[in-house]
């Protein structure tokens, strides 16, 4: 039964089956176990994150394809959301239009980027993708009267998901019953149905013909596949599963704004989060969003202790002050990409 | 590969050099004069488009050789950028009263150190990156993205740890500082300065490759690498040479830009990144002549644009390359590669 | 007899998955020039490219003067004295055919520093190089290509010549001028390991012959009991001499 939902691809490993429950349970319970609006704010930025890394997995770790655009999409659905909110005020009726114009430029742009990608040389690609990505991030901050320019847009949410509304008065096992714990399990469930999805896309033969062109894309067109046409519907659902995160991040906020979906250093931690998880197994990108995420928010937290404790020395509080946090991980993503290609979920696989 | 070459007659006519796309230069420029209003606007623009493209010249000629020679493309190169611009910040802020003289001539001795700093610098850096990051995925175009990448993210971390993560100003030396009346049109002294070392770079990268043996193993590499080594040439020492001068020539790059921008922040190199991606598309990979182009178109629509559009500006260099990639498809002087 | 200039024992090479070559024995000998035979697939170029260290030779080895040069480095091995003229031929299109020679003569920095006597002989077999000295060299046609990729690899002396089908689709005559250059090339004691398809252009010049099929040697000999012998040539090459021509 279990293997049937994630559709025969199991985690092959003790050791990973433990991270991988804990981890969703303490997703399924966080309002529960972990209280304060910290805690909460954290584990919904892994549900969106895992969608959003997964997304980019199917791309890079599946295809094989580097694109640096997948913040844009990711931009896209969330602008979407929050533009449709602002413009036609807080009912469920702009959220859907907000998705659905967001799936509709994600699906064009990603469509002609797609058919662009085949012509041209992987490197030539990652360089294009970068191009445009960041003209729509300059584009995005000027267009203020649309999207809010670099101040971005804040906007109310449905009635149902706004923190004023309140199921219950008295708090249910340590947690208030409003609009934020109801968004929250919104949030967590679209996470893990957009989940269960890839999974399957990943597992189905046109998955595995994917993996197939990764490995060798002049065996796959020989054996038949027109390599362009699986290239590039890879990238349209890559794209369309990254502005469904967007969604969630602009429903969940509030708030949108250049820097909050936008921006390259989101990129960046994708790029670490996928390669740190594990490219091309999907849980990786759980593993690495979480890793992530956490150390984002907490970690920070240790190295300002070690950093305070190593005040008199020359250079030492500066290396481990903890806004150099992302010096460690990048390094962490360097020793990655050398020894362990396959992250952190392969090398568990490979210990059994 | 003979079958795209025309069989050739007995007696040869005068070598063909490909001058088409030398046009484009002049003529983009000749295009903006009636949409800028006025023949000062123009001049001052144009001065100032040549100008940044000359200072991006600098930055990109480097990648576009190493990725000729070895197909490699290195998307941490905006790393040598930030580290010249921040060294300039130290070296000219050691020297300020060099810099506060109203000499010209004291001017330029004091950058002459900021940029001969630079320069070895970065080119160390660049002999430890190339060792460390790029050596070991030779061949990998995944992998070296990736990777190159994440040298950067830690390079501007490292930057960040020993000049701090807030944006420091840099400012123009004092003879530097104001504008040359042309007529009614306002140059800026230091756009003219910077045209003048840009080209003096140009025409020492072009002495180089087109005079010296070493300039010859260079473009011959960059068509058919395993041929070189046939004849005998360790060109994996080539190679390192190329990366160290391009990560150099970066820095070199990066002194110049910090001043232009006249302020300097951890993202500086990062920014210009796209800018540069984009011109050596242009020109196509592994050629130097096609780089210059490209740098030139690059600087001057981005202050055309800039002027008459400032929103579409970045968009215009995006469509600047999709046009020009629709007419050459591997960018304006492609490599004859093997 | 001296020792062979060139010895391969028991050589294999993979590449990537593909076993090419089988435990191939090979001698060359020194002054001599040796053609290596075999229709297409047969590894001849395998072979070339293994010497070169192209590809690598793993296991067995490959003596050279004496040394075994298997594991060595390409440049390494060109250094020793070794030239190749690839299947492709190797010509440097965006450069003029004076820059291809100067790259070839690796102690010349400029054209006048390549041994003018040696030059003008060069010039002499093949009066195309002269006459498109300053010319790009892409511009040469197949025949003037190919004869370029020869002059570079005599234009200083080396110890051995390996070419790779040199008379690959050049016209009947230009083949002619080719075998006049090859025969002057004989005289002045280089050794060459020559491969090639077009049995009449190998006849012409080999003194010995080595025959391969599916990555081994079947067959060495001198040439001329091979030329003479038709029955021995349609076993080997599944063509007699009358079906090349």
């Amino acid at each position: 039964m279990l293997s049937r939902v994630l559709s025969g691809d199991l985690p092959r490993s003790r050791i990973l089956t433990v991270v991988l429950i804990v981890i969703v349970a303490g997703l399924a319970l966080a309002p529960f176990v972990f209280p304060g609006a910290k805690a909460l704010n954290v584990a919904a930025k892994i549900c969106i994150f895992i969608v959003l890394v997964a997304s980019f997995d199917l791309l890079l770790g599946y295809t094989g394809i580097v694109s640096f655009a997948h913040t844009m999409f990711f931009g896209i659905g969330a602008y979407g959301v929050a533009i449709a909110l602002t413009r036609l005020g807080p009912s469920w009726s702009a959220v859907g239009a907000g998705i659905g114009a967001a799936l509709a430029l994600s699906l064009a742009l990603s469509l002609v980027i797609g058919l662009f990608s085949l012509r041209v040389k992987a490197i030539f690609y990652a360089m294009i993708t970068l191009a445009v990505a960041s003209a729509f991030q300059t584009f995005a901050s000027q267009l203020s009267e649309i999207t809010g320019g670099e101040d971005g847009l804040n906007f109310k949410v449905p009635e149902l998901l706004s923190p004023g509304f309140s199921l219950a008065e008295q708090p249910f096992l340590g947690a208030s019953l409003d609009g934020k714990l109801i968004s929250y399990y919104l949030l967590f469930a679209v996470t893990v149905a957009l989940f269960l999805a890839m999974l399957r896309i990943v597992n189905s033969p046109f998955g595995r013909v994917l993996q197939a062109i990764r490995e060798n894309d002049f065996r796959a067109e020989a054996l038949g596949y027109r390599t362009v046409v699986y290239r590039t519907l890879s990238n349209v659902l890559s794209a369309g599963f990254a502005t469904l995160a967007g969604t969630l991040l602009a429903l969940w906020l509030r708030y949108n704004g250049p820097d909050t979906s936008l921006s390259f250093e989101i990129m960046i931690d994708i790029l670490l989060m996928v390669v740190i998880g594990g490219m091309g197994t999907m849980y990786g990108a759980v593993v690495g969003a979480t890793l992530f995420v956490i150390a984002q928010n907490y970690l920070q937290d240790l190295m300002k202790l070690a950093s305070d404790a190593a005040a008199g020395i020359p250079l030492l509080p500066d290396l481990v002050h903890p806004d150099r946090w992302l010096l460690w991980l990048g390094m962490l993503f360097i020793l990655s990409v050398y020894r362990f290609p396959s992250g952190i979920v392969g090398k568990l696989r490979a210990r059994k | 590969m003979s079958a795209s070459v025309a069989t050739v007659p007995s007696a040869l006519p005068a070598i063909m050099l490909d001058r088409l796309p030398l046009l484009l230069v002049p003529v983009l420029a000749l295009v903006a004069l009636p949409l800028m209003g006025s023949v000062s606007t123009w001049v001052t623009l144009t001065v100032a488009g040549l100008a940044m493209g000359m200072i991006i010249f600098i930055i990109a000629s480097g990648l576009t050789l190493v990725f000729g020679l070895m197909d490699v493309l290195n998307f941490g190169h905006g790393l040598f950028i930030t580290l010249g611009a921040f060294l300039a910040t130290t070296v000219l802020g050691s020297m300020a009263d060099w810099t506060a003289s109203e000499s010209l001539l004291i001017n330029l001795l004091a950058l002459l150190p900021a940029m001969l700093v630079a320069m070895v610098v970065a080119g160390g850096v660049g002999l430890a990156f190339e060792r460390v990051i790029i050596r070991p995925v030779y061949g990998q175009h995944l992998k070296q993205i990736m990777i190159t990448m994440g040298g950067m993210i830690v390079g501007e971390e490292l930057i960040k740890v020993v000049w701090g993560a807030q944006t420091i100003p840099l400012p123009l030396p004092a003879a530097f500082r104001g504008s040359l009346l042309l007529g009614e049109a306002a140059v800026e002294k230091y756009r003219l300065i910077a045209v003048v070392i840009g080209l003096a770079v140009f025409a020492a990268m072009f002495w180089v490759l087109s005079r010296t043996k070493v300039g010859l193993l260079i473009r011959a590499g960059v068509q058919d690498r395993e041929m070189v080594e046939s004849l005998g040439y360790r060109i994996r020492k080539l190679f390192v040479g190329v990366f160290v001068a391009g990560s150099a020539l970066a820095g070199l790059g990066g002194v110049m830009w910090g001043l232009y921008q006249q302020n300097v922040t951890p993202q500086i190199g990062g920014q210009v990144t796209v800018l540069i991606f984009i011109v050596i598309i242009i020109g196509g990979l592994g050629s130097v002549g096609g780089c210059f182009l490209g740098a030139l178109l690059v600087g001057l629509l981005a202050n055309y644009t800039g002027f008459l559009a400032p929103k579409v500006a970045l968009f215009s260099n995006i469509l600047l390359m999709v046009l020009i990639l629709l007419w050459r498809p591997q960018g304006i002087y492609p490599v004859a590669k093997r | 007899m001296s020792a062979p200039l060139l010895r391969l024992e028991g050589v294999h090479t993979h590449i990537g998955a593909y076993h090419i070559l089988h435990g191939v024995d090979l001698e060359v000998a020194r002054g001599e020039l040796t053609v290596l035979l075999g229709r297409n697939g047969a590894g001849k170029t395998t072979t070339l490219r293994s010497i070169m260290g192209l590809w690598r030779a793993a296991p067995g080895r490959v003596w050279f003067d004496g040394e075994d040069i298997a594991a060595r480095a390409t440049p390494e091995i060109a250094q020793r004295g070794i030239a190749y003229v690839p299947e492709n031929m190797g010509i440097f299109a965006d450069l003029t055919v004076c820059e291809n020679m100067v790259l070839a003569a690796r102690g010349a920095r400029r054209a006048a520093d390549i041994d003018a006597k040696r030059l003008d002989w060069i010039f002499g077999l093949f009066p195309a190089i002269k006459k498109f000295w300053q010319h790009p060299a892409g511009l040469l046609s197949g025949g003037q290509k190919q004869m370029l990729a020869v002059a570079r690899a005599i234009v200083e002396p080396r110890k051995l010549l390996l070419v790779d089908e040199p008379s690959k689709g050049l016209a009947p005559a230009i083949i002619q001028n080719m075998v006049a250059a090859f025969r002057e090339l004989k005289q002045t004691d280089t050794t060459i390991l020559l491969v090639e398809q077009n049995f009449n252009f190998a006849r012409q010049l080999g003194d010995r012959v080595a025959v391969m099929d599916d990555g081994r040697i079947v067959h060495t000999g001198a040439m001329d009991a091979l030329a003479d012998d038709e029955g021995l040539q349609q076993r080997l090459l599944g063509l007699s001499l009358a079906a090349h021509q």
